[in-house]
């Protein structure tokens, strides 16, 4: 019945799911990666924040923003000759995962900083009176009281790579989003 | 300060409490200038040592900063696990800090479902945590209501003689350095401008900002009405007793001893920590050499005097 209204064989779809899943899963893992790290940086980093570094704060933030401000066709192609160097290829699902990465981990860094800057600065000053040290800060202060805040993160975040991956298409990535454009029209 | 003050530093917002309260601990840098503590200036040193020594000094604070995804008994074990004690030991201790400040049922609760006094006792049993010897209390009073105020002002002041923990608290509110505080110090614009015993403070405040706080809990003038057919020519004294001596029966031994009438103008007993402060104004009516003689009994009485101008 599917294959009727859909108009595409059952294998394909699976396939496609499959690809889909397979670029989502390991994108969202390296991007949290690269964009947890981020994140904490950019809220460290900041004036008002435990490590206030200037420089470390403005290239953080510059890369973040032009990164962010690339469409996501662009950035597929741009990025072709890092991709290469990665994973020895320019076409296909695993080459779609770099630019997917590159796409996720600045807007992650981005929910991840908003989440922490939720945390009321009472609490941090609540920590530093209790002595404790930058590691005790994030881990005993910071990750519970944002919590809920960052699991919506990343749920966003996802949703907005899921977006991405239909994109993948173009190099070949396959996808339920390729399958639609391919087959849909 | 000395060890086992309850000091009060009052003073209005913008004054420089906070920051002074702050330099203490370190979360405010000093341009210049030491701050002491058991005779180590902690101004320079680093950051282990620096969250080493805060250790030993508790920070209550005016909007609570407790966790408030977290349970009450999480909040308070916090500063136990950072100090790296085992789980046994950690859940001794903190079923006796809840116990100590009367929350021993709301163990489990979080800290969102607490009521504002008892948001304050969790910050006050998180900050003891750790035995500190000093506690530092930022406006802790300032955001809850008059009855709250008043059991965690006893919950402070029961810290202060059990525990035998040094409190330095700042605080607008003069009610408040009249309950617990034993010295005080008046902070404007940055400057400490008056400072002392409290009692002392109460008796003969000097500077107008703290006569007006002191207003604010001993109200020591002349009601209005009687100001308009006061007879200005007789001298007006105003009188304070303190602890001891307020039980004596001055004003009749006055009018017998004495060729002098007295007309009261204002009098109240007002408690003062454990103590009692009365003040008395009085009108005297008789020969100048007579009223020097009557001002000179109160003084060798133990008694303040001094003469009002109005």
């Amino acid at each position: 019945m599917i294959e009727e209204f859909l108009n595409v064989s059952s294998d394909k779809l699976i396939e496609s799911v499959m690809q889909t899943l397979y670029m989502l899963g390991w994108s969202l893992f390296f991007g949290m990666i690269l964009g947890v790290p981020l994140g904490l940086l950019l809220v460290f980093t900041r004036k008002e924040g435990l490590l206030n570094n200037k420089v470390f704060y403005f290239l953080i933030n510059g890369i973040v923003n032009l990164v962010r401000s690339v469409p996501f066709v662009i950035l597929l192609v741009f990025i072709a000759p890092l991709t290469k160097a990665i994973t020895g290829t320019r076409i296909g699902t695993k080459a779609a995962i770099v630019p997917l990465v590159f796409y996720i981990a600045p807007y992650l860094a981005r929910l991840i900083e908003s989440s922490f800057l939720e945390v009321k600065s009472g609490i941090l000053e609540a920590a530093k009176a209790m002595g404790a040290n930058t590691f005790q800060v994030i881990w005993y202060f910071l990750l519970p009281e944002a919590k809920a805040s960052l699991v919506l993160a990343i749920t966003t975040g996802t949703i907005g790579l899921l977006g991405a991956t239909a994109m993948a298409g173009v190099i070949g990535g396959g996808g339920v989003g390729d399958l639609a454009l391919t087959y849909g029209y | 300060m000395e060890k086992g003050d309850i000091f009060g530093v009052i003073g209005y917002s913008g004054a420089g409490k906070s920051t002074l309260l702050r330099l203490v601990n370190g979360l405010e840098k000093s341009d210049s200038g030491k701050v002491l503590i058991d005779g180590k200036d902690i101004t320079n040193l680093s950051k282990a040592e620096l969250n080493g020594m805060r250790k030993n000094i508790g920070m209550v604070f005016q909007q609570f900063n407790l966790l408030e995804s977290q349970t009450v008994y999480q909040n308070i074990a916090l500063p136990l696990i950072m100090s790296g004690m085992k789980k046994k030991e950690i859940q001794i201790r903190v079923e006796e800090l809840l116990n100590f400040v009367g929350l021993d049922k709301k163990s489990k609760a979080y800290v969102s479902q607490l009521s504002g006094g008892q948001k304050q006792r969790v910050g006050i049993a998180r900050a003891i945590a750790t035995n500190p010897k000093i506690l530092l209390c930022d406006e802790a009073t300032s955001a809850l209501d008059p009855k709250t105020t008043e059991s965690v002002l006893r919950l402070l002041k029961k810290i202060n003689t059990e525990l035998e923990i040094t409190i330095l608290l700042i605080t607008h509110e003069m009610n408040v350095i009249s309950k617990i505080c034993n010295k005080v110090a008046v902070m404007e614009e940055g400057q400490i401008c008056e400072q002392g015993k409290t009692v002392n403070v109460f008796r003969n405040p000097v500077k107008s900002i703290t006569k007006e706080f002191v207003n604010t809990v001993i109200n020591s003038s002349i009601p209005s009405p009687l100001l308009k057919d006061l007879n200005y020519q007789d001298p007006i004294i105003r009188i304070t007793f303190f602890g001891e001596n307020s039980k004596q029966s001055l004003i009749s031994k006055i009018n017998k001893q004495f060729q002098v009438d007295t007309t009261i103008l204002f009098a109240s007993v007002n408690e003062l920590g454990d103590n009692i402060l009365g003040i008395l104004i009085l009108q005297l009516r008789g020969e100048e050499e007579e009223i020097k003689k009557v001002e000179d009994y109160i003084r060798s009485q133990n008694v303040g005097i001094e003469r009002m101008v109005i």
